[in-house]
Formats: structure tokens, C-alpha cells, sequence
């Protein structure tokens, strides 16, 4: 990653190894992540459906993002099956809680069995890397999607499977302003768990496993181990984010986790930035507002250009292609690092360096 | 046990293996010369299956002249796919080049929707006799057409590769790119001509399968049958791609006909390429004819 400097303010010196390793850099990144959740807990006064149904859109597809992240950004491994692990977890928890079991325990418990399904399909992992382990995830795609449409008892097969209302104590999330406090309570769990993975020695393996593979087995790291291990992690949170998903919508089909959704979040991690935390989140949001932007702005073309309007549905899917190519060909650091440039310019003004 | 259903199935799967074969063989030339991986290669296929259907309908044109023009279309997009993409791409990490042909391929194939629309389109009768008796075996006239040109494409790969003075430099850039260079090879050209080269090789298998079937976006699923292919022959074997083809091709149709007569699990067909691209990954990570790349330290 280049190099992009950033200053800390004067008088911030670090004289322990535990101050070098604290989860915010400053106070006020501190104060900033604070205020974030604080803005996002209080969205439900001041907003409507459609804002909040977005922010929960958002938040579950950020923590599948996170768990891809953790897979191709932290580890280097890349998969096009994620979004298949995605779906299982919806099914995995519409069904676990259509066994009486409540939904509360049914999404951590989607997430352990999407996590033992991932595992099962990273086993290839242990001996692949690069374009090969590419492959292989998108064999595990289409084995899982054909599996969605094949296992009745699991998941309804093309009819699908219900999946029942969420409930805190007795008390119903079926409000999209109540569902809203799920969905931050599962973000913020992820996005600590997996920024406090970084600074762990489990954490640092995988990223060193990333950076020389040969390396890291020298040094020590069970590459097998932390390869699956990272598989299982990914999924994990694809679980999760799949079985918030499921029980959002109230309805769960195959149809919907396909090639292109698995395609969707390694565009999320790549916009946002690989390996970096905070990226997942502002990729997904970047990934879901899109074609919502570009479809107002096809809508506005298309009252001086009325040709444009049957095209709407293919703008959308146009523009996430070409942002996928652009931000490679631009800006292949992703938002995140657009933003630290920012950042450095903002507090370094008026020097350069 | 129905032998004739047997006997049909298994010419499907050659003449469709055959076709696999081609198409694996466009995305080896680009992996071997320029190490990228072409995810787009199914949207080429249809490319120029649909720039020859519209030729030939909308315009009127003489099948064989829309053939040769959709070819040069596809050649020339092909050199503008690698100048503008991937060249700025070069050195990139793998997942970046991966991402990018994923990138093209979603952009294409939203692209091809809107303007030849979701529908399949048949090619207008093309030959004049639809079926030609071979041995007493009626054979389609498209089926032979696409057996033929695939031999001759195969041929043409041969010789070219092995004979002319452009296939020597690419086999050199592909060996190794900094030697090549050295003896006076333009890298980057050799880049565009595999480019070039893989997408009139995908346009004629489009065409061809047009022929064969119907011109509809859903073709893409063969870039996407692609990998087990060029996973059992190997990544970076020509002859491999051919082979894998092949196989994938024949046992996609013996999975359709287990499943039809003994097992009824359905859908068997599509997915049991996969299941057989996992266990060769497992078994023979570097395919039946590829290299093993050996990393010393």
C-alpha cells in the first residue's frame, strides 16, 4: 500500500507497545466512531422506512463484507463463493429457528454452521492460492446453489423457506426502526471482533500469510491452519450477515445468492479498500447506493432522452461493473485510502508533506 | 440400459466438448501469454454470436460476409479490451486482474441485455439443407459445421504456434517475458495478439454455437464451464484445454444420462463439472497437462 502520511497531533507519543497497539489511533478517531453509532442509534427519531431499511441494508451487507475482507484482504485469498455462504446462513437460520429455537441464538448459531460449511469448502485452500483457489470458490458457488435448490428439508427448495420475526424478550423487531438496533448490535460486534483480530497474533499470522506465504510457514504459522481458519472466519460473518438477511426480509430463496452476489461483495471490499476495516463498511454502502444514484439519475436522463428509460434496470448493473474497473484502473487502493489522502492534505495544508 | 440415448449423448458431448475446447483454448492463450485470467470469456462467446445474428438480420448481409466482419469486430475488440483494461494493469496483484475481467464481464453482459435484448434469437436458415447423410447417419448440417470449424481452428492453432514467425514470439513471451524482450519481442504487442487472437477464436465459437442452438445471453454460462476445463487439462496447456474440453463435454452428458435413468437428483448436468473440478483441484492441483510452479526460496 503507498505511502500516505499521517500525522498525529502534537504531544501524541506512544512510550508503550500497548499504546501502539490500541484499537483507535487518536482520541478523536475514538469520539468519531462514537458519534457514528450514536447518529445511526438515533436515525430511527428523524427518519422514514426507507432510510432505515437502507442503513440495516447497509450494516448486513458491511459485515459480510468484513468477513470477505477478512478472507482476501487480511489472508490474500480470493473467493467467489462468498455469497452462496451468504445465503446459507439465511437458510441456516430460518431453519435452526423454525426449530423452536429462538431467533436471538438462531443467528449465532447460523453463523457457527455457515463456519463449518466454509471450513469444509476451504480445505482446497490449504493447497491452492491465487487463480486456482479462485476456482475452486467458484465450484463451492455453484455446488451450494445447487444445493439451495436441491435440499427440501433445508431449505424449501424453489418455493424457499420463511423465516420467523426476530424477538427480544417477548418484544417483536418487526419495525424496520426496531430491527435497526439488531443489525448496529451485530455491525459493531463484527467490526470490534474483527479489528481487535488484527492486533492479535492469530490476526497478524494471516496477514503474514498474506504478504509471503513461504515466509510465514518459515516462521512458524500452520499455513493449512490459518488458511481454513480464515475460510472459517469469512463465513462466519457471511453467516451472520446472511441470517440477518433472511430474518429481515421474513422470506428466504435460492435465487437471490448468486454468482453476483458473491461478485457484489469482492466489489464492496475492493471500492472500500482491501484489508481495511472501516473500508467493508463504506463499501457496502457504496455497492448498495450505487443503483439507487445511477437509477434517479437514468430516471432524470430519461425525461430529455426518453430512450434511455428501458434501460434503467441495466444502468444499475452497468454502473457496478464499471465502478469495479474504474476503481481498479484509479484508484486501486480503495475509498479508504482516497479518504486518508484527505485526511493527510487536510492536516498538512498548506505543505505537501 | 438405452443404448441409442447413450450413443446420442455421447456426440452431444463431443461436439459440445469440442466447443468447450475451443473456448478453453482462448482462455489458456491469454492466461499463458499474459497471466490473466479472463473471466469475460463466456461474454465474448455471445459477443460475437450477436454481432454476426445482427448482422445477418438487421442488415441482410450473406452469412459468411457477417461472419468475416463480426470476426474483425471481435478482433478489434478484443486489442481495445487489452490496451484500455488491462494494460494499466500489468503488475497488479492477481485479485486486481481477476476483479477486472469480472468487472468487464458484468459490464458486457449488462450491456448485450439492453441491446439485443433477453431473448433468444435463431439464426435465419443459414445452409441449405438441413441435415446431411453421412453413412446412413443423418448428421445437422450446424452440427458438422461446428465439428469441422472446431478441427480447423485447432489446426490453425497448431500451425500457428508451431510455424510462424508471431507464434514463436508469443511461445517465447510466455516462457519468459524479460528474455523475450531482450531478443527484440514486443511484449506488448504480443499482449494485444493473444487478446486479439482469443476473441475471434470466442467469436467463432459463438457463432458457431448460435448456430448450433439459438443466440441468447445465457451463453455466458460457458465461460463459466470453462474452468473445469482448463483445470483438468491444466491452466497453462494448450493441448490440455482441447482435452479438458473434451471431458467436460462427454461427462456433462454421461452425468445427464446416470442421472436421467438410474438417479433422477436432476440438475446433474451443470453441476457435475464442479464436483470433478474440486476432486482434480484436490488430487492434481496443476491439472493433467499443466506445469507445477515450484517456488524456491
Amino acid at each position: 500500500m503507498a505511502h500516505v502520511p499521517n500525522p498525529r497531533p502534537t504531544g501524541d507519543f506512544r512510550v508503550s507497545y500497548a499504546a501502539d497497539r490500541t484499537l483507535f489511533k487518536t482520541r478523536n478517531e475514538t469520539y468519531f466512531v462514537i458519534a457514528g453509532v450514536l447518529l445511526v442509534a438515533l436515525a430511527p427519531l428523524f427518519f422514514g422506512g426507507y432510510v432505515l431499511s437502507q442503513l440495516i441494508l447497509i450494516g448486513i451487507y458491511a459485515i459480510a463484507a468484513l468477513g470477505l475482507n477478512v478472507l482476501t484482504g487480511m489472508t490474500g485469498q480470493i473467493s467467489l463463493g462468498h455469497g452462496a455462504f451468504f445465503g446459507f446462513g439465511a437458510f441456516a437460520s430460518a431453519w435452526i429457528a423454525s426449530r423452536g429455537i429462538p431467533v436471538m441464538f438462531a443467528i449465532p448459531l447460523a453463523g457457527v454452521m455457515t463456519m463449518a460449511v466454509g471450513m469444509v469448502f476451504g480445505i482446497p485452500a490449504a493447497r491452492l492460492k491465487g487463480l486456482y483457489l479462485a476456482i475452486a470458490t467458484l465450484a463451492s458457488q455453484y455446488i451450494l446453489e445447487d444445493f439451495f435448490a436441491r435440499a427440501d428439508w433445508f431449505t424449501g427448495g424453489t418455493y424457499g423457506s420463511l423465516a420467523e420475526t426476530a424477538s427480544f424478550f417477548g418484544y417483536q423487531l418487526d419495525s424496520d426502526a426496531s430491527y435497526l438496533y439488531l443489525v448496529l448490535f451485530w455491525v459493531i460486534v463484527s467490526f470490534v471482533g474483527v479489528a481487535n483480530l488484527a492486533r492479535t497474533r492469530d490476526g497478524r499470522a494471516l496477514v503474514a500469510v498474506r504478504d509471503h506465504y513461504l515466509s510465514a510457514e518459515i516462521m512458524g504459522i500452520n499455513l493449512t491452519k490459518y488458511r481454513i481458519l480464515s475460510f472459517g472466519i469469512s463465513s462466519f460473518f457471511a453467516g451472520i450477515g446472511g441470517a440477518l438477511y433472511g430474518h429481515y426480509l421474513g422470506f428466504v430463496s435460492g435465487e437471490g445468492f448468486t454468482i453476483l452476489l458473491s461478485i457484489e461483495f469482492l466489489a464492496m471490499i475492493i471500492i472500500g479498500g482491501l484489508g481495511s476495516v472501516s473500508g467493508s463498511l463504506l463499501g457496502a454502502a457504496f455497492i448498495l447506493l450505487l443503483p439507487q444514484a445511477m437509477e434517479i439519475f437514468a430516471n432524470a436522463v430519461a425525461t430529455v432522452v426518453p430512450a434511455i428509460a428501458q434501460g434503467t434496470a441495466y444502468i444499475k448493473q452497468m454502473s457496478v461493473g464499471a465502478a469495479i474497473i474504474l476503481f481498479l484502473v484509479l484508484e486501486p487502493e480503495g475509498l479508504v485510502h482516497r479518504w486518508r489522502l484527505m485526511r493527510a492534505s487536510w492536516k498538512l495544508y498548506p505543505f505537501s508533506h | 440400459m438405452n443404448t441409442s440415448l447413450l450413443l446420442q449423448l455421447l456426440v452431444n458431448g463431443v461436439i459440445v466438448g469440442m466447443l468447450y475446447g475451443i473456448v478453453a483454448m482462448c482462455f489458456v492463450l491469454i492466461y499463458k501469454s499474459t497471466q490473466v485470467v479472463n473471466f469475460a470469456q463466456g461474454e465474448f462467446v455471445v459477443l460475437g454470436a450477436w454481432v454476426c445474428l445482427s448482422l445477418v438480420v438487421s442488415l441482410g448481409l450473406p452469412f459468411w460476409l457477417a461472419f468475416i466482419f463480426s470476426l474483425v469486430f471481435m478482433m478489434i475488440f478484443g486489442i481495445l479490451v487489452q490496451v484500455i483494461l488491462l494494460r494499466p494493469l500489468v503488475g497488479e496483484p492477481v485479485i486486481s486482474v481477476i476483479m477486472a475481467t469480472i468487472g468487464l464481464s458484468i459490464f458486457m453482459q449488462a450491456t448485450m441485455n439492453w441491446i439485443f435484448g433477453n431473448n433468444a434469437v435463431r439464426f435465419p436458415q443459414v445452409f441449405d439443407q438441413a441435415t446431411v447423410s453421412i453413412g446412413g447417419l443423418n448428421v445437422e448440417t450446424a452440427y458438422l459445421m461446428s465439428l469441422v470449424l472446431s478441427l480447423v481452428v485447432m489446426g490453425l492453432f497448431f500451425w500457428f504456434f508451431q510455424y510462424s514467425r508471431w507464434g514463436l514470439a508469443m511461445r517465447a513471451t510466455a516462457w519468459n517475458q524479460q528474455i523475450a524482450q531482450s531478443l527484440g519481442i514486443s511484449v506488448g504487442r504480443v499482449f494485444a495478439m493473444a487478446w486479439a487472437i482469443s476473441a475471434v477464436v470466442s467469436g467463432i465459437a459463438g457463432v458457431v454455437i448460435g448456430l448450433v442452438s439459438a443466440v441468447s445471453n445465457s451463453l455466458a454460462i460457458i465461460g463459466i464451464k470453462v474452468f473445469p476445463a482448463v483445470i483438468v487439462g491444466g491452466l497453462d496447456s494448450i493441448v490440455g484445454a482441447i482435452i479438458g474440453g473434451l471431458t467436460i463435454g462427454i461427462l456433462e452428458n454421461l452425468a445427464e444420462f446416470v442421472d436421467g435413468q438410474y438417479l433422477h437428483v436432476g440438475n446433474m448436468y451443470s453441476v457435475a463439472p464442479f464436483y470433478v473440478l474440486l476432486i482434480i483441484l484436490m488430487i492434481k492441483p496443476y491439472g493433467l497437462f499443466g506445469t507445477p510452479d515450484i517456488e524456491r526460496v
